[in-house]
């Protein structure tokens, strides 16, 4: 039978020790141990990137890794961006540009825009879509994603709404049905 | 999906690595070197493979990087797509293994994906086994007897096969440079982040007006990457014109044994190989 392996990761700032399967996924990991469900499982199949996450800061499928590669490592998740209850720029961007429709491929999204403006802080709009290609919206979204990962290049602020993380869940509907 | 259970071990060197291949077939195991995963893990969710044992290189250091060997470039098998196609070194002396790792799938497995384990993966639809056979590459292996160097012209054996026997790791792949040569990989797919349809990788001399040499790699027209040879030869010698080019490339599909499916039948892939060919040599040499 084969063995457990202790695995120590540093998971949005966290450092968690636990014994997992070698066959354990890291997005399986990260949902069903650690509870962070804002990592999502789309296609299971290194297609979709629902389940993007940085890996030491760089954008990873989390379902194409199994968690004891991510022994030693740092994981940031969807859940980790926001500081100090405030949401990070890209979330900021995407709420404002209304940037999802059913909102499921959202995470994957904004942590792959994130990554892809680490790499490349100012991207054309077909070097942002050319970035996003392995991130898939189903409801064909792109639109406003990418105009939302544009606005964050661009260095638009988005400060003066003051949205907090807690409100964007709840108002998020109410602010973006304004916006046409 | 979950993959069967297996074992892990994570060794941290390559003669630690070699000895848990070793034991591993002396007990009879069926073991998988795992490089980014980016092909054996989705393999194994599909249980299209179920190892015993799983050998992880990510642990051991010095697998990783380009390094400038004079007249080549000494690319470590781990290294990741994503570096390949942002690497200075790679930029200057091998733009077209730059273009070409830039191509494969998607920023997240360029980022985990890498050279080495696409190469010995062997996808006759991968895009770094034709530019690599192309530039007529050394494959340095390390096995149980020690150091071993395979040519290109000799790695790719069949459909996912290749010279790397059972017990050996691939360590690190020396590619001659081609400064100042003109290339280009010209890749087909109809959606984006997929497998090549067809692919072509050129690599052209020129010289005084005219064509000096070509080196010519077809993606996904057999079971392995082939030079097109009848390009190569029809081009040697050719003047820089559309017209001349165009009836060079005609020769493509010539010795070409490409498969049929829903992306199209041989004989569409025969005539894309024309087509993508002529496309790769005028984008090489700057028409």
């Amino acid at each position: 039978m084969p063995s457990s392996k202790s695995i120590s990761v540093d998971v949005d700032g966290v450092t968690y020790t636990d014994d997992v399967e070698p066959r354990l996924l890291l997005v399986q990991y990260l949902r069903e141990r650690l509870g962070k469900t804002g990592t999502l499982i789309g296609c299971d199949t290194t297609n979709c990137g629902a389940c993007t996450v940085h890996l030491d800061g760089v954008s990873v499928k989390s379902c194409t890794m199994f968690a004891v590669q991510a022994d030693g490592h740092q994981v940031t998740t969807i859940e980790g961006l926001a500081q100090d209850g405030k949401l990070a720029p890209m979330q900021e961007a995407f709420h404002q540009c209304h940037a999802l429709q059913c909102g499921f491929c959202t995470p994957g999204m904004i942590m792959q825009s994130t990554s892809l403006l680490k790499e490349n802080p100012h991207p054309t709009e077909t070097e942002i879509r050319e970035g996003l290609e392995g991130n898939l919206c189903r409801c064909t979204g792109y639109q406003n994603i990418v105009a939302a990962v544009k606005s964050v290049a661009d260095g638009v602020e988005y400060g003066d709404s003051g949205v907090s993380v807690a409100e964007s869940l709840v108002d998020g509907n109410a602010e973006t049905a304004g916006v046409s | 999906m979950i993959p069967s259970a297996f074992d892990y071990a994570a060794p941290a060197t390559v003669e630690e690595a070699l000895g848990l291949l070793s034991k591993a077939a002396a007990d009879g195991n069926d073991v998988k070197v795992l490089a980014g995963g980016q092909s054996l893990i989705p393999v194994m969710k599909l249980r299209m493979a179920d190892p015993s044992l799983v050998v992880d290189l990510g642990r051991i250091g010095g697998l990783s990087g380009v390094t400038d060997n004079g007249n080549s470039l000494v690319i470590g098998a781990m290294t990741p797509h994503h570096v390949m196609a942002t690497d200075p070194l790679v930029a200057q002396h091998l733009p077209l293994l730059q273009q070409a790792a830039a191509t494969v799938a998607d920023p997240q497995v360029r980022h985990r994906g890498t050279f080495g384990g696409a190469l010995v993966h062997a996808d006759p639809a991968g895009d770094m086994p034709a530019p690599v056979l192309a530039t007529g590459a050394t494959f340095v292996l390390a096995g149980p007897g020690g150091e071993r160097r395979v040519d290109a012209a000799d790695f790719f054996q069949g459909y996912f096969t290749t010279a790397v026997e059972e017990g050996e790791i691939l360590t690190s792949i020396e590619v001659p440079k081609y400064t100042g040569w003109g290339s280009h990989y010209e890749k087909f797919t109809r959606v984006a982040q997929q497998w090549s349809i067809v692919a072509v990788a050129a690599l052209v001399r020129v010289e005084g007006g005219g064509i000096a040499e070509a080196r010519i790699g077809l993606t996904n027209m057999a079971s392995t990457p082939l030079r097109a040879t009848g390009v190569e030869a029809a081009l040697a010698g050719a003047p820089l014109t559309v017209e001349a080019i165009t009836a060079a490339c005609s020769h493509a599909g010539e010795g070409t044994e490409p498969a049929s499916d829903l992306n199209g039948d041989a004989g569409y892939r025969k005539h894309l190989a024309q087509v993508l060919a002529t496309r790769a040599v005028l984008a090489a040499v700057g028409l």
